[in-house]
């Protein structure tokens, strides 16, 4: 086994905050929408908002050290090798097989992995993004005359809402799917993953 | 040493020259005027002209400003619909109307001697000065005319109860600005009792504290009712049958001509009036579409008084085996059944119920084609709705009824109620004679035949704000079956969602869930070792 250290500090610190942020935030979001009581109405609200803002935040300081640590390449999409991950997933996973990808430093997600984060970043979390912001200043817009009906934006916000709790229902459990069950989370925590030797 | 007791010196010179200055002469400093000074009031009045007489010696405008009034004139033309309303002419649900019954309902006229239609309204010494600047709380009215007691009068007459005289003189020479008392003195009793009518206004008003009203709060903020209802030349501002159902306006401000509606809350407080909190920004969201009311009136008739929530006059004439008139009270003491009126429900601490609300409002006159058979009748249909851009959601106190109607000429009716008669139905229990009557004195056909429909009449409610503590919380209406559960045409987070999408959203969540699992458990079940 090789280790070699993949989560820099600051990565896994936006990685967990940004975890707790959007568990946090789908718990009261899906309150708001009237699918259970849990802490009240006014207190999710709250929460959500301040939650929203804290995101926003992160989300500012990650985007930064993405630029300048040239980190983005990571999630340039490919479709190289990417039909051995998916036959690794829908087969050889059950038969013991090794990860087709060897994760380095320079590319650190598999391909499918790289393009499903990649539309979490262009697709889901501006969608929730902007339809959030829009729910926020809603009278602001209609003020600057963006007259939005507040049913439409609500709509598009819980669109993003269901597929990101789809992508955290799937990236929890793909967790699991290291060399052993908790390798991948082991890394997440320590920044260190133990990759096999390279077979010869 | 030396230095120090020059100085020392010095400042008791200084102290003797200040106190040289001399205390001004003790003076009332809430008016320019002490009326008891005044030579026109420092004699006996043997009547209520009389007083009017001598206020009308210096305030030589203020009976023609009166006389412009609806105070004055009951009468006032809907410039919105051109109905002509004012009390006068309004039916309700309530004691039905004014017409011939002017003798009990004309007590409250802000004049002398309105009984029947010979009533003088160009005459200014008919104005009744004292009924609003009263400040002594001892002036009154009786019944029939509206006179004040000048000696010991029997009422009503021949009852045996006796009204002290009161001394004109005495009231005259202490009159001053309205008050939350005189004001009140008609305003409260509305329907013919104490808090029978509006539902956020009563008796509890007089010297509310600040859990009722924190603006009438009488140990704080004071407000009387013209802090607000600001009456330029005697012209009460703020009519509810002209209401403003959306203010947009900012704030008033001195020297800023502004013609807008001074008695309503934005009016001081203006657009974004939420400064502290959890949310303020969230909060002021709500102006565009929530009235004030709808969060800081979380319930009305709050100070002890119940109002009268439904009035069944189909009941109305049932008498005790005796033969006599029968009361019926509830466990608190509050009427329930009156033969004279009918079935009663009263309620404190009632929650309002909410709509959309624009300022217009159409009553069913008099002569209005109306029938049982459409349901319910509307004595005043309030305009609005979600997409007009003029509308607010209002708390209202909707007060349901059963009252008297003319099932073949399909009209309401004015029956004459109260009167020492032949024909008042509160003496003689016959709805025939006294609707005949009533429809006579008003020029208007009646068929003979009586019949009874159920109506209903509208009061956006704008009295007894409570202490923002107390403000109906966000989760009261943000949920199903909260406050706006009925409210048509606008979407509340936490009541409202898109019922496709919630569906394709869980079952594309579940759908994840049920695969990873799946895919999960063929793991474990394939793993060897």
């Amino acid at each position: 086994m090789e280790r070699i250290y993949i989560f820099t500090r600051f990565e896994r610190f936006w990685h967990w905050a940004q975890a707790l942020l959007i568990i946090a935030m789908l718990v009261t979001g899906f309150e708001i929408h009237g699918a259970y009581k849990l802490l009240g109405f006014a207190q999710a609200g709250q929460l959500h908002t301040s939650a929203a803002w804290a995101l926003i935040t992160l989300w500012v300081f990650a985007i930064f050290w993405h630029f300048t640590t040239g980190e983005w390449r990571q999630y340039i999409p490919t479709m190289k090798n990417i039909d051995k991950v998916v036959r690794h997933y829908a087969w050889g996973i059950f038969q013991g097989e090794p990860h087709p990808f060897k994760v380095t430093r320079a590319r650190k997600h598999n391909p499918m992995q790289a393009q499903a984060y990649l539309a979490v970043k262009v697709l889901i979390n501006p969608l929730i993004w902007i339809s959030g912001l829009a729910y926020l200043y809603y009278n602001e817009l209609e003020a600057a005359g963006m007259a939005l009906n507040l049913g439409t934006i609500a709509l598009l916000h819980t669109i993003g809402a269901f597929l990101m709790l789809a992508f955290l229902i799937g990236h929890v459990y793909l967790i699991t799917t290291g060399h052993t069950v908790t390798a991948h989370l082991k890394a997440m925590i320590t920044g260190w993953d133990e990759v096999e030797e390279q077979r010869h | 040493m030396k230095i120090n007791l020059a100085a020392l010196l010095g400042g008791l010179l200084v102290a003797g020259a200040l106190q040289a200055v001399e205390a001004p002469a003790p003076t009332k400093l809430n008016t320019t005027a002490d009326h008891s000074k005044f030579k026109e009031l420092q004699h006996e009045f043997a009547s209520g002209p009389e007083v009017t007489k001598a206020c009308l010696t210096c305030h030589t405008e203020a009976a023609l400003q009166i006389h412009r009034t609806k105070h004055w004139t009951w009468e006032v033309i809907n410039p919105l619909n051109n109905q002509r309303l004012g009390k006068k002419n309004v039916i309700n649900n309530y004691c039905i109307s004014t017409a011939t019954n002017l003798g009990a309902c004309a007590t409250c006229h802000v004049g002398y001697g309105w009984v029947n239609s010979s009533f003088d309204f160009k005459s200014q010494v008919n104005v009744d000065c004292l009924v609003c600047h009263d400040t002594s709380g001892s002036y009154k009215k009786l019944p029939g005319g509206g006179q004040p007691p000048v000696k010991d009068t029997e009422n009503p007459p021949g009852s045996g109860k006796i009204v002290k005289a009161i001394d004109l003189a005495a009231i005259a020479q202490k009159v001053g600005k309205t008050s939350r008392d005189t004001c009140g003195a008609c305003h409260f009793f509305g329907g013919g009792g104490d808090g029978v009518k509006h539902g956020d206004m009563d008796t509890s008003l007089a010297s509310p504290d600040k859990e009722v009203d924190v603006h009438m709060d009488a140990t704080g903020l004071d407000f009387t009712c013209s802090t607000c209802h600001k009456a330029p030349a005697h012209d009460v501002v703020g009519s509810r049958y002209m209401p403003t159902g959306k203010d947009s306006g900012d704030a008033h401000m001195r020297g800023k001509v502004n013609k807008s509606n001074p008695a309503t809350c934005q009016s001081c407080h203006g657009q974004a009036p939420h400064k502290a909190g959890a949310q303020p920004a969230k909060l002021n969201q709500h102006t565009d579409k929530v009235a004030c009311q709808t969060c800081h009136i979380p319930q009305f008739a709050r100070g002890g008084v119940p109002t009268k929530m439904h009035w069944d006059w189909s009941t109305a004439g049932k008498l005790s085996p005796e033969g006599k008139p029968m009361l019926k009270t509830d466990a608190k003491g509050h009427v329930i059944y009156d033969s004279r009126k009918g079935d009663f429900v009263v309620a404190e601490n009632v929650t309002p119920e909410y709509g959309w609300f624009n300022g217009e409002v159409t009553y069913t006159l008099l002569g209005d084609t109306v029938d049982k058979s459409n349901g319910i009748t509307l004595i005043n249909a309030l305009g609005g709705s979600a997409s007009d851009g003029r509308s607010l959601i209002w708390p209202m106190k909707v007060m349901r009824g059963s009252q008297p109607y003319d099932p073949v000429n399909k009209t309401l009716v004015k029956p004459h109620v109260a009167g020492n008669d032949d024909t008042a139905f509160w003496k003689n229990f016959n709805w025939e004679k006294a609707i005949e009557t009533g429809m006579k004195a008003a020029n208007a056909p009646f068929s003979g035949k009586v019949d009874f429909l159920k109506t209903e009449m509208y009061w956006p409610i704008t009295h007894m704000v409570a202490p923002k503590e107390k403000a109906v919380g966000c989760n009261e209406c943000h949920t199903k079956g909260g406050r706006l559960d009925k409210i048509e045409g606008v979407y509340i987070p936490g009541r409202d969602a898109n019922h496709l999408v919630n569906l394709i959203g869980w079952l594309a969540a579940g759908a994840t869930l049920a695969g990873v699992l799946l895919h999960g458990l063929l793991r474990i079940v394939r793993r060897k070792n």
